[in-house]
């Protein structure tokens, strides 16, 4: 019997790897690949509240965040590239100008 | 009745003349001149045709008027004027006096180029000598009090580019702060008791139903204040430092401010609130003792001196001493008196000086005059009817109203009796030596650079003045001062005891002096007579080396740890204090910005559980 707790269970895990991913990647692709984790995570314990609680708002609101999510995908990605283009690198703390 | 519009005419006439000129005529001498003596004679004429009506009225009219000025929460000032036979007296020995000396100038200025800027200042200070004659409450009063030591500081210091004279400006402008301090303090004392009935007050009508209910021990300590007051304008000992040293503006202002009217201001103060000071007899035997003090020094100093206005600045303050002693024993009248009569032989003897020093381009030391009795017949004889009139003898104003002085002492306080009548004796004394030493003589001037020029009489612009004011000393005993002023007091008595003993010893002055100055001498013999006390004299009792070294070494170091404490607690501890707290602060939490997005994603993701634990706990 799969349970509410363990839908919940396999998201706190996703959303950690995703934390996780995040946190020590220093390739700037990666970082973006972990906070798509973090919105899988969240979309699972969305679905699995709707489908629990017999709410479908939850599941409307997953296609927001797929939405979302694509939409931050391509900006991402289109600035990775101008990224590579002009420092040739997409390593995260190559992105130092802002520093004090 | 009295019609209030001649009075605002006089009071502001001068006002108008003072502000055309700074603003049109800067640069025009003629037109400048012309403006300012017609403003001046227009608050004459007014205050003329007032005195007509005062004097028709009886019993003498008084006549307040006053628009309100300053509103305040609890507080309402008025600007006003109190008209009464003081003040309109008053008025006109500033008036008229004035406009003589106003007169006078045009010619002694006449080779000034910055005249235009003279006769504006010199409105200027007609304007607020006339505020503070016409005031009718402290406020009022107070704000004149400053306007008349500013103008004399702007007319002291008129010839800035000279070291000396811009000193001395500052010096007069400084003692009169501190003694207006005292006075400033003693308005606000008297305003906070005078609670009583129908509520605080600045006005002298208020005050005056007000002052009966007093404690006698604050109103003495609020008459001592005023008089504060009084004894940094009218240069009373210890703060009579200043009157000397102003003797480096020019004549017509020495005249104007430092014999006449300003310094009056001070006595004419006492005499328009004695209310104040009469029940207060402790007050009173201070005032009495300072006037004395004041009056005996001066004229000591006055025979050692050597130029030809500080002998009349001394003899100025001498009389001046002689005034406030007089108020100090309680006669306004008395003292009020000799003020008049004074403020003509006092700007006749001035303005002589001035036409003496013109006439010689600028000497002003007595040892390189001589025998200008021939070559300046007018002034010499103008000169010689206010030496009289202000040494005393008979029948000029002066012997009448130092009389009235030495009368009133004679039947108070012995003490007081003989120290004035020595400082008469001294003033006859000196006077006549300035006299012999500058006009005597047969051969006409011969020293040094004054025998350069050939030395003429001064242009009528100037002798008409000294004619006018000559009169006006000769006769001012016969005109009814007092009774004028007084109404209700008796004429007093002539004390014939008194008198013949004045004259004499006016007369023994007068002759004393001759005998050591009728014939020509070179050099002062008193010199060598008096000896070691000659240097005491020369150093004016060591009061400006006193005050000299009280600044320089108590008041400057003082202000050297007030300075330090600025600028190492102030400046550097509690401001720059602040500014290190914001850099050092600013330094440390920079480091949180490295630039590294995931440093922030972590700050931000544990921002985000504290909120979350916090939203825990409270629940």
């Amino acid at each position: 019997m799969i349970t509410l707790g363990s839908y919940l269970t396999l998201s706190g895990i996703i959303f950690s790897i995703g934390l996780v991913g995040v946190m020590t990647s220093r390739n700037v692709l990666k970082v973006l690949l972990s906070l798509e984790l973090l919105l899988a995570a969240s979309n699972v314990s969305f679905v699995a509240f709707s489908k629990f609680n017999g709410d479908y708002a939850g599941q409307l609101i997953v296609f927001f965040v797929i939405l979302v999510a694509a939409a931050e995908v391509a900006i991402g990605l289109a600035i990775i590239v101008l990224m590579y283009r002009r420092l040739s690198t997409i390593q995260a703390d190559e992105l130092r100008t802002m520093k004090w | 009745m009295v019609s209030p519009q001649l009075v605002w005419v006089a009071f502001f006439a001068p006002l108008v003349a003072c502000v055309l000129i700074t603003l049109f005529f800067l640069k025009c001498k003629t037109s400048s001149s012309l403006i300012a003596i017609a403003g001046i004679l227009t608050s004459f004429i007014c205050s003329c045709l007032v005195f007509t009506q005062i004097f028709q009225s009886n019993p003498p009219a008084q006549l307040q008027q006053s628009l309100p000025w300053i509103h305040l929460d609890t507080l309402t000032i008025n600007f006003g004027f109190l008209m009464n036979p003081l003040a309109i007296m008053m008025l006109l020995i500033v008036t008229g006096v004035g406009s003589a000396i106003f007169i006078y100038s045009r010619g002694y200025m006449d080779e000034d180029p910055s005249s235009p800027r003279f006769f504006a200042f010199l409105s200027l200070f007609a304007f607020s000598m006339i505020g503070i004659v016409l005031s009718n409450n402290f406020i009022q009063l107070f704000i004149f009090w400053e306007l008349v030591g500013l103008s004399s500081y702007l007319l002291i210091g008129f010839w800035y580019a000279k070291p000396s004279a811009a000193d001395a400006g500052v010096k007069a402008f400084m003692v009169n702060r501190l003694s207006d301090f005292g006075f400033l303090c003693g308005i606000i004392l008297l305003w906070s008791l005078s609670d009583i009935g129908a509520g605080r007050s600045f006005q002298f009508t208020d005050l005056m139903n007000v002052v009966p209910h007093l404690a006698p021990h604050m109103l003495t300590i609020v008459a001592l204040l005023l008089f504060c007051g009084v004894i940094g304008k009218s240069a009373q000992v210890p703060l009579h430092v200043w009157l000397i040293d102003a003797m480096e503006g020019p004549t017509p202002v020495s005249a104007l401010i430092h014999a006449a009217t300003m310094v009056a201001a001070g006595i004419y103060l006492l005499a328009r609130t004695f209310f104040i000071f009469a029940p207060s007899t402790t007050a009173l035997t201070f005032i009495a003792y300072t006037g004395a003090i004041t009056s005996l020094m001066a004229a000591i100093l006055a025979v050692a001196e050597n130029d030809i206005k500080r002998i009349l600045a001394y003899s100025t303050l001498s009389q001046l001493g002689l005034m406030v002693m007089a108020l100090g024993l309680g006669g306004p009248m008395q003292g009020m008196y000799h003020l008049t009569t004074h403020a003509f032989f006092k700007a006749l003897l001035f303005l002589g000086a001035g036409s003496v020093i013109y006439a010689l381009h600028h000497e002003q030391n007595i040892w390189n005059m001589h025998g200008l009795l021939k070559k300046m017949p007018i002034t010499g004889i103008t000169f010689l009817v206010g030496t009289l009139a202000l040494s005393g003898i008979f029948p000029l104003s002066g012997f009448w109203s130092k009389d009235a002085i030495l009368g009133l002492a004679f039947a108070n306080n012995s003490t007081l009796y003989l120290i004035a009548a020595l400082a008469s004796g001294l003033t006859a004394f000196y006077m006549g030596r300035l006299f012999w030493v500058v006009f005597w003589g047969d051969s006409p001037v011969h020293r040094r650079r004054a025998n350069e020029h050939e030395v003429q009489e001064s242009p009528a612009v100037m002798t008409i003045p000294l004619i006018f004011l000559a009169i006006l000393s000769a006769i001012g005993g016969f005109i009814g001062i007092p009774h004028f002023l007084f109404p209700q007091q008796a004429p007093e008595e002539l004390n014939l005891k008194v008198a013949l003993i004045s004259s004499v010893i006016a007369l023994l002055g007068l002759g004393f002096s001759y005998l050591i100055y009728g014939k020509r001498t070179e050099a002062d013999p008193l010199v060598t007579k008096l000896g070691g006390f000659y240097t005491v004299l020369q150093n004016k009792f060591y009061f400006d080396i006193v005050y000299g070294w009280y600044v320089n070494t108590i008041q400057q170091t003082l202000a050297i740890c007030l300075a330090r404490f600025e600028k190492e607690f102030i400046v550097r501890f509690c401001v720059g204090g602040v500014t290190n707290l914001a850099r050092s602060g600013g330094k440390t939490f920079r480091y949180l910005q490295n630039g590294l997005v995931q440093f922030y994603a972590l700050i931000f993701i544990l921002g985000a559980i504290l909120l979350f634990l916090f939203l825990m706990l409270i629940k």
